[in-house]
């Protein structure tokens, strides 16, 4: 039996057309918009002014708060303003503008390719690199890593999961990682288990990516011989399935693991990363070098150049796609992320951020939605929702707005998937229903909290 | 500004849509549909093309001119009702009455509580109980078909109203079964007469294969009423052979496997979660074998599913599946 989770998922076909594209650098462009709100959690505070001097790698804003993370500048030049700017989201975010001038390292940032494989003992030392790294999650949810190693007291860390499933259809820029920078995202791995006191760390690649499972496992052999320190790191093959990238999915297919109703993966022991993760963490504490780059998918049907692209923090989206031969012209929308919970883009003048993942192009045949009909009780959508919800009733219930059913019936549990409305064979549109009544109820929890 | 269209994810969509379902279930009833004519003949076709226009025409005319609506017949549902409905009733049943039974099908079954998915009863069901209630010696007439090819195995009547009949007269079963020269090999391949579905077992199951394997419907209704009129024939049977059926007399006659496979496995009208389904099985069987040893019609399928439809709401309040992350 091969590891999956135990309830819904859906099976889209996973269309990883740019899956044979190597990373390759894409060219520094002209100017690059560098958002301090990159990150779930307070914006960081900007360190620079307009006409300062900036190297590539030096921070150029600070935290905000405690859940907040450090900002760095993805290129040498100048800066030439600092306000607001409409981000990927379409939301306006205080953006540093730096014009390019050369490609100028930050002393101390490594930038050879020498492998580092010994694993660093201080684990307060480590954590403080992530911290200045400005590491946060690359898979999604952009929650800053530092925070999320060091859990709560009282919890206790028993298994490190590292993320490789890349679940989403078309994206493979993980995929790539796993392949062209396996070395590095082990070692990263192996600091991560370190941190968290050496418990063991299962590696989760999809078995649609037999070739990153081998060379993972080869690598993880190779290291082995090198420290101990890689011992209790194995690779675990899941079944294809979607969405098993999700955190509360992935513990559930690695561990049989449910982690409760508005709880957190620690409370079941779990620490979930991401691979894009481990290498930032790699180069964090390795090599001295922040997140400036990273790798995004750029892909799509109507795309005639599939590429994985090694793009500067910061980089216009219009610029991407230009030097791959600009827009498909039967191309209706822009995706930033995957088909299943991708962001829909209208504003090609937006630059990417940290947690930029990919660049999808659909066509209207690929993506418009069809007018909707009578639910026909059919119970599709409650046989794929992964979190064993009944999206029918939800969308009944939102749309009479009866939060305390809402509530009752856990809408609050709703991970956004996407996995109901994809199956709906009405092509009633229940995830966007659903999420107005989850926002409600999320609201009423609150504001109980809140009394209370 | 870019023209970009945005909206919130997903992006995709499955295949699916309630019309390529609804074609599917019409698909997997086309061998059974085929059967049917060869061995009744063409005027088994008539039933049927008379039953899936009227089907088609009342919704049509229903949506068009009562609910001011587009028309939904594009959905395929009313074709399923309709062949459903056919297939359900004698061969010989005179045409008009053909047409009231899609009247109350889809006039009165579904099309007054809102159409596809706002209805309670199975409309084909319901449309063929109507026409029991309401015309009992038409829908209970049997005549020996010539079949398509002159083929001569057919005789009437139906097997469970000779059983009750010969009951009636105080004969054992065994005698009755000998009696017409009942045997299982026929039954499965091509019935001793009975309505239009229950003609081909084989060719019946194989479109319940077929449903599954293009995963429009999923087992556990189906096999959960075969489990259980199997053991309570079982049972009974074990206890007086003489007086009570056989389990495979019980599982290949009155229709079971058309009502089984294709009636009580009707998305609007059965239980969302698997283990509401088996509930809703468990009931249908044993209701139905209840009915055909101590109710007062021969046959209890259709009258079992009926029952079963209407406590659908409850099972789907009791019977939910479980929850990620909550006991
Ligand atoms: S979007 Fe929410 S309701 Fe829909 S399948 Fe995913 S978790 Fe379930
Ligand atoms: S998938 Fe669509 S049609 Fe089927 S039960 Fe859910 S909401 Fe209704």
């Amino acid at each position: 039996m091969k590891n999956t989770f135990s309830i819904g998922g859906i099976h889209p076909h996973d269309n990883k057309i740019s899956r044979d594209c190597a990373i390759t650098p894409l060219a520094t462009p002209p100017t690059v918009y560098i958002s301090v709100a990159q990150h779930i959690g307070a914006p960081a505070q900007p360190l620079v002014k307009p006409g300062d001097k900036v190297k590539v790698g030096q921070p150029v804003a600070e935290p905000g708060g405690f859940v907040s993370a450090f900002i760095h500048s993805s290129v040498s030049g100048t800066v030439k303003s600092v306000g607001p700017r409409a981000d990927l989201a379409g939301k306006m975010s205080t953006t540093i503008e730096i014009t390019v001038e050369g490609d100028e390292w930050m002393e101390g940032i490594d930038t050879t390719d020498t492998l580092v494989t010994d694993i660093p003992e201080d684990n307060k030392a480590t954590l403080e690199k992530i911290r200045l790294g400005g590491v946060v999650g690359l898979g999604g949810a952009t929650f800053p890593t530092h925070v999320k190693l060091s859990p709560p007291p009282g919890s206790k860390c028993e298994m490190l999961i590292i993320n490789g499933c890349e679940c989403e259809p078309y994206l493979t820029s993980d995929f790539r990682t796993l392949l062209e920078k396996g070395e590095q995202v082990v070692i990263g791995a192996a600091i991560i288990k370190q941190v968290l006191g050496g418990v063991p760390c299962t590696i989760a690649i999809e078995e649609n990516k037999p070739e990153a499972i081998d060379h993972i496992n080869e690598v993880i052999a190779k290291l082995r011989k090198i420290s101990p320190k890689y011992d209790g790191i194995s690779v675990m093959t899941m079944k294809m399935r979607y969405p098993q990238g999700g955190e509360k999915q992935l513990i559930d297919a690695v561990m049989h693991r449910q982690v409760a109703s508005g709880g957190l993966p620690i409370s079941v022991g779990a620490v979930v990363q991401n691979v894009a993760t481990a290498l930032a963490v790699y180069d964090a504490v390795q090599k001295n070098k922040p997140i400036i780059d990273n790798s995004v998918t750029v892909t799509g049907g109507c795309f005639p150049k599939q590429a994985n692209l090694l793009v500067r923090v910061g980089t216009p989206l219009s610029y991407i796609i230009d030097s791959l031969g600009g827009m498909p012209s039967d191309a209706v929308k822009v995706i930033s992320g995957g088909p299943m919970m991708g962001k829909a883009i209208s504003n090609l003048d937006a630059a990417t951020l940290k947690g930029t993942s990919s660049l999808l192009f659909l066509t209207a045949e690929e993506t418009m939605r069809k007018p909707e009909s009578n639910c026909i009780r059919c119970g599709k959508c409650a046989d794929a929702c992964p979190m064993g919800l009944e999206p029918f009733l939800l969308n009944k219930l939102s749309r009479i707005n009866d939060v305390e059913a809402l509530e009752d019936n856990a809408a609050q549990d709703c991970i956004e998937c996407g996995c109901c409305l994809y199956s709906c064979p009405a092509n009633i549109p229940l995830l966007d229903i659903i999420r107005m009544g989850k926002a409600e109820v999320m609201k009423a929890i609150k504001s109980r909290q809140i009394k209370k | 500004m870019s023209n970009l269209t945005v909206s919130p994810s997903p992006h995709i969509h499955s295949k699916d849509s309630t019309r390529s379902l609804m074609t599917d279930v019409v698909i997997a009833l086309v061998p059974a549909v085929i059967c049917s004519v060869v061995f009744l003949g063409l005027r088994e076709l008539l039933v049927l093309a008379v039953s899936v226009a009227s089907c088609l025409l009342l919704e049509w005319a229903v949506t068009r001119f009562m609910m001011k609506k587009p028309s939904t017949i594009g959905d395929m549902s009313a074709v399923v009702t309709g062949i459903l409905l056919a297939l359900n009733v004698p061969y010989t049943l005179p045409l008009w009455i053909v047409a009231i039974g899609a009247a109350v099908a889809i006039g009165v079954a579904k099309m007054t509580f809102g159409g596809l998915g706002q209805n309670v009863f199975n409309p084909a069901i319901a449309g063929r109980v109507f026409l029991l209630v309401s015309y009992p010696s038409q829908m209970t007439h049997w005549e020996a078909p010539q079949g398509l090819f002159g083929a001569d195995a057919i005789t009437g009547p139906t097997p469970l109203g000779a059983i009750k009949e010969g009951l009636l007269q105080g004969s054992s079963v065994k005698d009755i079964m000998t009696e017409h020269g009942y045997n299982y090999g026929q039954m499965l391949f091509a019935n001793i007469g009975g309505s239009a579905g229950e003609i081909c077992a084989i060719a019946l199951l194989a479109g319940f294969v077929y449903l599954l394997v293009r995963r429009v419907i999923k087992p556990w209704i189906t096999l959960s009423i075969f489990a259980t009129v199997a053991l309570t024939s079982l049972i009974f049977w074990g206890i007086n052979p003489d007086r009570f059926t056989d389990p495979c007399f019980n599982l290949l006659t009155g229709g079971l496997i058309l009502g089984a496979c294709f009636m009580a496995t009707d998305y609007v009208t059965s239980p969302m979660s698997t283990k509401g389904g088996i509930i809703f099985g468990v009931g249908i069987g044993f209701l139905t074998v209840m009915i055909r040893y101590f109710g007062s019609y021969p046959e209890g399928v259709s009258f079992a599913i009926l029952i079963m439809n209407s406590v659908v709401p409850l099972l789907n309040r009791w019977f939910k599946q479980k929850k990620f992350g909550r006991a």
